[in-house]
Order: C-alpha cells, then structure tokens, then sequence
C-alpha cells in the first residue's frame, strides 16, 4: 500500500437527494484512512469533474438512487475522457438492478455495489483499485 | 405495589437468576432498534394505574393516546393508499386506474424529482431524470391528463409535492374546476413540509423565510376556500429512511410541527383553525414494538403540545392523524420475496398503533420502482391485516401491554429531550441551520451500519442466511427513455397554443406580490396555472424573487 492517502470524491449527481449512503460511505472511507470530498447534493456531471480534477483525486463514488444511473455514471465517466482524466477510477452504487451494471462497467465504471453491501468491501476494492493504479503511474 | 406481589416478584427473580447460572441470555442487555434499553420484563410496577386518564384516557379523547376516534377500525379501515407515479401523466394515470379497481380507497402521487424541484422537463437541470421516480408533470395540461375519468369529488389524493406544493395544488384545483368539482368538496393532502427537506430528503428550492411563508399561504387560502385540504403533511417518513431512530424521528418531526404552528400564528392564524388540517406521516420499521410505541407516544405528545404551548382548546386541532408508509431502507435486495414478511409486520405495527393511512412498500423496491404484480401484493397484505386478521375488531388493543405502556413512556421522554434542546437553541430553523437534527440522524444510520457489518444488527439474507442469488430474472419496471422527450414536445406545443400575453401578465403579478408580504400568493398562482403557464415558469419567476437555499453540508 502506498504511502499517499487515497484522495476520494463522493458524489451526488443529479436531483436525486437520498444522501445517506453517500454520506455513510465517505465517513467509512474517511475512518478507513482515505482523506475524503464529499460534494453535497445536486451536483451536475462538470461541477463532479470539476472537483474531481481539483481535488486531484484518485477515484471518484458516485451515490444514485433515483433511476438515473446511466445516464450519470456514462456522462461523467465521458467527461473525465475528455478532460484527460480517464486514469480517475469510477466507482458507485444505489437503486442498481443487476441487469443495468453490465451497461455501467462497459462505460468505464470499476465497480458498482448495490444495496446491503457492507462498506468494507467497498472500502477494500477501493485501496486495491487505488494500489493497481498508482503501481502503473 | 402490594406485599404479596413484591415477595412474589422476589421469589421469580432468585429464580431467574438460577436459570442465567445455567443457561446465560443471547445478550448481555437487549435494545430496541433505536437503542432503548429493554427489561427482561415488565410488569404492573411499570405504568402506575392512577396515570390512566392523564397519559392514556379513552380513544378520541385528549391525549388521543389510544387513537384519533372513539371506535377507530370498527367505525371504518384506514384509508390504503398507495403511492405510484412513474413516466408520463398517461401511464400514471393508467396506473391509478387499476389500483382504484384493486380496492385502494385514495390515491397517492408520486412526481418525478424535476416536478419536485420546479423544472420543466426541457430544463437542463431535468436531463435524466424525466419519469424516473415519480410522474413528470409540466403544465395543467399534464395534471388533466393525470386525473382523467377519475372523479375528484369521490377520491381523496395524496400529493407529495414540497417546495412547489402551491403549484401543485393549484392544478389540482383546476382538474376540479374543470371537472365541476368546487374547491370546497376537493379532499386530498400536500406533503408541502419544507423543513424536513433541508434535514433529510433534499427537494429544496428556496431559503427557509420565502419557503415559510409559502407554507403559510397555503394554510390561510385553504382554510378559507379549500377547507377538506390537509394542508400539510408533517413528516417523519423521511427523517426516519435518512438514518434516524425512533426516538429521533418523533422528536424532530413534532419539532417541525412545532415550527409550522408558530410561523402561521405569527401571520395572525388560528391554531384551533388550521390545527386541524395538519397531518402528520411516518416510517413504519422493523422493531415491531417500538414501532407501536411511537405512534402512540407521538399522538400523546402532540395534543400535548396543542395544548399546553398553543393553548389549543379544539380537540380536533389536538389531533395528530398520520399517514403511514413501511419503512423502504428496511427492504433488501437480497432474497426480495422476504420482504412482503418485512412489509406485514411493519403495517401491523402501523395499524397497532392507530394509523390513519397507509402504504405498503413492494418487494421489489430496494431495486426499481414497483411492478404491477408486486404493487398487487403490498395492496393485499394491508387487505389481509384488515379483514383476516381481527386486529382491527377491537380499539387499541395492545393498550395497557406492560411493555407497551412503558416504551410509550420511554419514546415521549427521549423525544422531549430532543425538542427541549431544540428550544433552547431557539427553535427548529436554528437547528437545521446549525446542523443539528442532520448530525444526529447521520450518526445514527453509520451507527447502524456498523452494528449489521460487525452483526450485532441482523439482516436475514444480507448478513445471515444469505444464498447465490441475482435479481437478473425478476421482472422490473423500467421506465422508458422516451418519456423526456415526450415531455419536451408536449411543451413545445403547449407554449405555441396558449394565450402567452395572459401567462406573461400571470407570472408578473406572481413576481411582484412574492416580492412583498401584503398579498396571499395561492390565487395568483392558481390564475397562471389556469393559463397553462408551466410549473418551471412559475418557479422561475419565485427564484428570481426568493433565490435558492444552497445545502449546509453536514458530515
């Protein structure tokens, strides 16, 4: 494990205001070491790349339960691309069905839990994903 | 407590503790899902009989602790009422259709997150989102669409519509006009409950003041024209799925009521007036007697309240009638059947504890908005706990259950704790300012959280008993794409039909009574809902005057 905390940007996009796994799972990557932005509620997909490329973060969780997880996760994951910022990994979760996740990792996504994931394992995917990532810089 | 009961007490407890030698408790103590101790057992030193008519009394009468009417379900069942509304006002309104055919007895709508927020569904703001959990409704045009062949003089509507709630109401009022139907005879609910947006569910749009005198509009313009209108549905439902306990959820739910009831009388209303049309919504959880407990301990704490703060004298504005929804965070996507066992208990725990509405949550939720057949399913179990299962042939029964009595006391008293801090910094609006309410509920849900990953919460088929399993086969609803552009044309039409001289002229007497306090804003509103100005354009026009709240982020 590398010695830089991982820098990540927890993210609300959309109108959807269901914040309490975003929130939940900022504080339990903050309590696992990662130092953590979380963007509050209504954020467009370039106010997310925005911070994303400011923070200068590593990975990037996006938190959608209104239905309109293709939309974001593919926009914002297009966004990065065009911003030279594809290396960012994007993660997520919410009200996913399984058959909508194919679709979501596809587009660029690295992972998406669905609901009753325990936060450690998304807090472990992170730190391997973090960890393959910095091993190619 | 007589000599003969203590010695015999006594006696059992020398004898239990010979038993715990032998065989120890599953835990060392045991709590409710919102952290209050449980006895092992409680008996009659628990509630003191000469507090019978003070904290319990007769059923419709003060404190209303055994429930809002003297014979409550042998008089008539709660009204079943479930919330829909996904894609356009065509399918909705398709949907209504059948669940009135089912045997719901009111409707309850849910408007897609661009309504809620008061966007057109061309507005860029809406890209994405158009039809996905509620009904995209745009304009009068949509909202007739909506209710078409359903007469609103015999159904009773539920809207949960917030920061734009007057828009709302507005068109709902001209479905009747258009129908015949006067406002006077309309009945329904707007959940029209801003502060527990800014605490836990986020359709927000403008800054406390503006959205307070909103709410207040409201108040006075129905008492006066819309009298059968539940003016306000003080909610708790939302407070609860963000993470909060029981406890916590009464508490900041009567706490905002307490907010609502000073901002109209300081506009010189009536509490005994507009005291009766407020209701009240809550979360039905898994802790089947914590759960009766705080219904009963919220309608005690109210007419507490009512009376003894507001000086109401009115019983009927002593009252706290809810509305009650089964507690969607509750559902999992694991092993979905078991979550109609969840939904059972949860709406029997509702109706225990005196509910005066009801929605049953579907199986399928923790991963789509419902499916017809699951929808059927939620419909039935109230329909079963009404007709089969006796409950509802006697009032209050569980009234009097040692245990009952007791945790109703334990709730009341940590709720006022919370209120009494909430006071002391000087009321509900200080406190959401400050972050307060938000804070506790976040600590509670990654309390939580924590306690299902380390397993001391269980979670059958998430953290035991789980099995290989996808949900690839089940059947979902999904909402088409096309409902957006759908939407888009609709618009485009509609702005080239109507007379737009008369919906300019609409939304500039908007703009410029929003701008002075002198004049109720519901019948402008109403006049530029008549001309088919759109919800986006009317809310446009309230922005400029009233700005945004932007959100005091709480980690």
């Amino acid at each position: 494990m590398s010695e830089r905390k991982i820098r990540v940007v927890v993210a609300k996009p959309g109108l959807d205001g269901h914040d309490r796994g975003a929130k939940v799972i900022a504080r339990a990557l903050r309590d696992a070491g990662s130092e953590v932005i979380y963007t509050g509620l209504r954020q467009t997909p370039e106010q997310i790349v925005d911070t994303v490329i400011q923070e200068d973060a590593d990975a990037v969780g996006i938190s959608i339960l209104s239905g309109a997880h293709t939309f974001y996760f593919t926009k914002i994951i297009e966004m990065l691309k065009e911003r030279d910022a594809s290396d960012v990994i994007v993660f997520g979760g919410g009200v996913i069905p399984d058959n909508d996740i194919p679709g979501l990792l596809d587009a660029g996504a690295g992972a998406v839990f669905g609901p009753g994931t325990p936060t450690s394992a998304c807090v472990k995917w992170l730190e391997e994903a973090v960890a393959n990532k910095r091993a190619k810089e | 407590m007589n000599k003969e009961y203590t010695e015999a007490k006594d006696r059992f407890e020398a004898g239990v503790s010979k038993t715990l030698q032998k065989h120890k408790e599953r835990n060392e103590a045991f709590k409710t899902g919102g952290g209050i101790p449980l006895e092992r057992l409680y008996g009659p030193e628990a509630s003191k009989e000469s507090d019978y008519l003070s904290e319990i009394g007769f059923p419709g009468e003060y404190p209303f602790t055994r429930g809002v009417q003297p014979t409550m379900y042998r008089g008539r069942f709660w009204t079943m009422r479930q919330y829909a509304g996904f894609a356009s006002a065509e399918e909705s309104n398709e949907r209504y259709r059948y669940l009135l055919a089912s045997g719901t007895t009111g409707l309850s709508v849910a408007f897609d997150l661009p309504t809620q927020i008061g966007y057109d569904s061309d507005d860029p703001m809406a890209q994405g989102e158009c039809g996905k959990v509620g009904v995209a409704i745009d304009s009068l045009k949509d909202m007739e669409i909506l209710f078409d062949q359903i007469p609103l003089d015999k159904v009773s509507t539920s809207m949960t519509i917030n920061a734009p709630a007057s828009v709302l109401l507005a068109m709902y009022i001209c479905v009747g006009e258009k129908q015949g139907v006067p406002m006077k005879e309309l009945s329904g609910t707007i959940q029209n409950d801003i502060l527990k947006e800014y605490i836990a569910r986020g359709t927000y749009i403008f800054p406390p003041k503006p959205s307070m005198r909103l709410i207040t509009d409201i108040f006075e313009f129905c008492s006066q024209n819309v009298p059968k209108w539940n003016t306000i549905s003080i909610s708790g439902y939302h407070i609860r799925e963000a993470g909060s306990t029981a406890a916590q959820e009464v508490a900041f739910t009567l706490a905002d009521g307490i907010a609502y009831v000073e901002a109209a009388r300081s506009k010189g209303l009536d509490p005994n007036v507009f005291g009766e049309r407020l209701s009240f919504f809550f979360n039905a959880h898994n802790d089947f007697l914590e759960e009766v407990a705080k219904f009963r301990a919220a309608r005690r704490m109210w007419a507490k309240i009512m009376k003894e703060r507001f000086g109401v004298t009115n019983p009927k504005a002593q009252m706290l009638r809810f509305h009650t929804q089964t507690g969607g965070c509750t559902l999992t996507a694991q092993q979905p059947e078991n979550n109609i066992v969840r939904v059972t208990l949860q709406a029997l725990a509702s109706v225990l504890g005196g509910t005066q509405s009801l929605h049953t949550n579907s199986m399928d939720e923790a991963l789509a908005l419902p499916s017809e057949k699951s929808v059927m399913i939620a419909l039935r179990t109230q329909q079963i706990i009404a007709n089969e299962s006796g409950v509802t042939n006697t009032v209050d029964p569980l009234a009097g259950s040692y245990a009952i009595e007791s945790l109703t006391d334990s709730i009341e008293k940590k709720a006022f704790e919370y209120i009494q801090q909430i006071d002391e910094m000087g009321g509900m609006l200080v406190a959401i300012e400050k972050g307060y309410p938000q804070k506790h509920i976040q600590d509670s849900a990654y309390e939580y959280q924590r306690a299902i990953e380390s397993k001391r919460a269980v979670v059958v088929g998430v953290n035991q008993y789980q099995i290989e399993e996808s949900n690839k086969d089940m059947k979902l609803l999904s909402v088409d794409a096309s409902v957006g552009e759908r939407q888009i044309n609709k618009l485009a039409e509609l702005k080239k039909s109507r007379d737009n001289i008369a919906v300019t002229n609409a939304l500039d007497n908007i703009r410029s009574a929003a701008a002075s306090d002198s004049q109720n804003l519901m019948p402008l509103i109403i006049n530029a809902v008549r001309a088919y100005s759109t919800e986006g354009e009317i809310c446009g026009v309230l922005r400029e005057v009233y700005g945004e709240y932007t959100e005091n982020i709480v980690l």
